[in-house]
């Protein structure tokens, strides 16, 4: 295939973003080639079922379950599975834990690769350039940026998406929640402390 | 050498702008374009390193300027009609309405559940032995290039070129995109995680303790 063009067969439908989609899913809809069902029921599952509510009942069982913590630290994929988690960009689950030494922090400076079973559609920051371009160079002051402190001494680890590996950021249990339940711990785990960018909530 | 996706390290962003907790909420065209590519994608003309080399190839101009989702567009009308699923012609609109010899691969909704749950797993049995321990000093290609395809798609970024490390974890063989993006093959190969200090990275790096690790093909790897 080549792998360049001068004209890029893209520049043929409309340039407004909205009207651009609008006639390429008409036209494909005409040849039998789209079922426009099939994309409300993808949107459906992006927009409303899968997000980072996923990723915090992960974190909060492994906040309270050792065994269970050991052995994702050790192979995510299939424990995960267990819980329904799995599929389109989580084939392959890695996690990563946050400790007083190390802070985990996850991009993909090539693309936006992101663990969707797990954490849904990626926020728009995570696919910036901005994100993609600084926070393999510059990550404390990215996390300067969403508010977050290390503690002193703690080495930043930053894991670049560059295959299909998936990487999850386990983060650190907060003070205070030591009597809570896997519900109510899922409740301090926000997305970005999934992905390194934050940490959980303490609780009130 | 490089293309304008690589941009790990590039000065000029600006800051990063965080955004509230939960399920981003997409505009209607853009979760449109969401779906759209992931429903074309199950007519399975192509796989998942043309699509990525696809949005790497448009013209730096329309990279730049693209927001993330229009370039998914783009890229999906330029593959559409590189792999004769779509011509020129039926882009401007003046297509004939017989039956696509495709439209009985179509993705109905009652299968969309199964599509995604099953997704592209990369990892492959592969008779490539793996010549690297966890704990090995490791040196890059440098350049970062596609050895196989000039100005083709690679995983290696620029920023990571030449650079040493050291192997952190094993992740079994996967498919080679240099390989796959170009439909030469899936070639699959060891896979590992390298570490990376800043400062083997960076002019300036911000801590001296602080690392980068990247998933890198052990085709990118010297022993060091």
């Amino acid at each position: 295939m080549p792998h360049d063009h001068h004209d890029h067969p893209h520049a043929l439908l409309p340039s407004d973003p909205a009207l651009r989609v609008k006639a390429l899913e008409t036209i494909l809809t005409r040849k039998g080639l789209i079922d426009p069902a099939a994309l409300d029921e993808i949107i459906d599952t992006y927009q409303n079922r899968i997000g980072p509510q996923n990723g915090a009942r992960v974190v909060a069982r492994a906040w309270s379950d050792p065994d269970f913590k050991a052995a994702l630290l050790a192979d995510a994929t299939p424990l995960v599975a267990e819980m329904g988690y799995f599929g389109r960009q989580g084939e392959h689950m890695v996690v990563v834990e946050n400790t007083l030494q190390t802070h985990n922090m996850v991009v993909c400076t090539l693309c936006s690769c992101y663990p969707w079973p797990l954490l849904g559609i990626p926020p728009g920051w995570y696919k910036s350039d901005a994100y993609r371009a600084r926070a393999v160079r510059e990550p404390r002051k990215v996390l300067a940026e969403f508010g977050v402190t290390l503690p002193e001494g703690a080495a930043v680890r930053v894991w670049d998406s560059t295959a299909e590996i998936r990487y999850l950021v386990l983060p650190m249990r907060p003070e205070g929640s030591a009597d809570m339940d896997e519900a109510a711990l899922a409740a301090l785990v926000t997305r970005d402390s999934m992905i390194g960018t934050g940490l959980a909530r303490v609780p009130a | 050498m490089t293309r304008v996706h690589d941009m790990g390290g590039r000065f000029g962003d600006g800051a990063v702008v965080p955004e509230a907790d939960g399920i981003p909420q997409l505009g209607d065209w853009q979760a449109r374009a969401l779906a759209l590519t992931l429903a074309a994608g199950a007519l399975g003309q192509w796989n998942i390193d043309v699509s990525r080399h696809a949005r790497e190839r448009l013209s730096p101009a329309d990279y730049g300027r693209f927001s993330y989702f229009e370039k998914w567009i783009a890229a999906l009308a330029d593959l559409l009609v590189e792999t004769g699923v779509l011509t020129e012609e039926d882009l401007s609109g003046q297509e004939g309405d017989a039956p696509h010899p495709l439209a009985d691969r179509v993705l109905k909704a009652e299968a969309v559940a199964a599509v995604l749950a099953r997704g592209g797993p990369s990892e492959r049995p592969s008779n490539v032995a793996s010549r690297f321990e966890v704990g090995q000093a490791v040196r890059t290609l440098r350049p970062a290039a596609n050895r196989l395809v000039d100005g083709g798609h690679t995983r290696l970024p620029a920023y990571a070129a030449g650079a040493r490390g050291r192997i952190v974890r094993k992740h079994g063989s996967h498919v080679l995109p240099d390989s796959n993006a170009h439909r030469l093959g899936e070639a699959p190969e060891p896979l590992y995680a390298v570490a990376f200090p800043a400062s083997e990275l960076w002019a300036d790096p911000e801590a001296p303790g602080d690392e980068v690790v990247l998933d890198l093909w052990q085709s990118y790897l010297e022993p060091a």
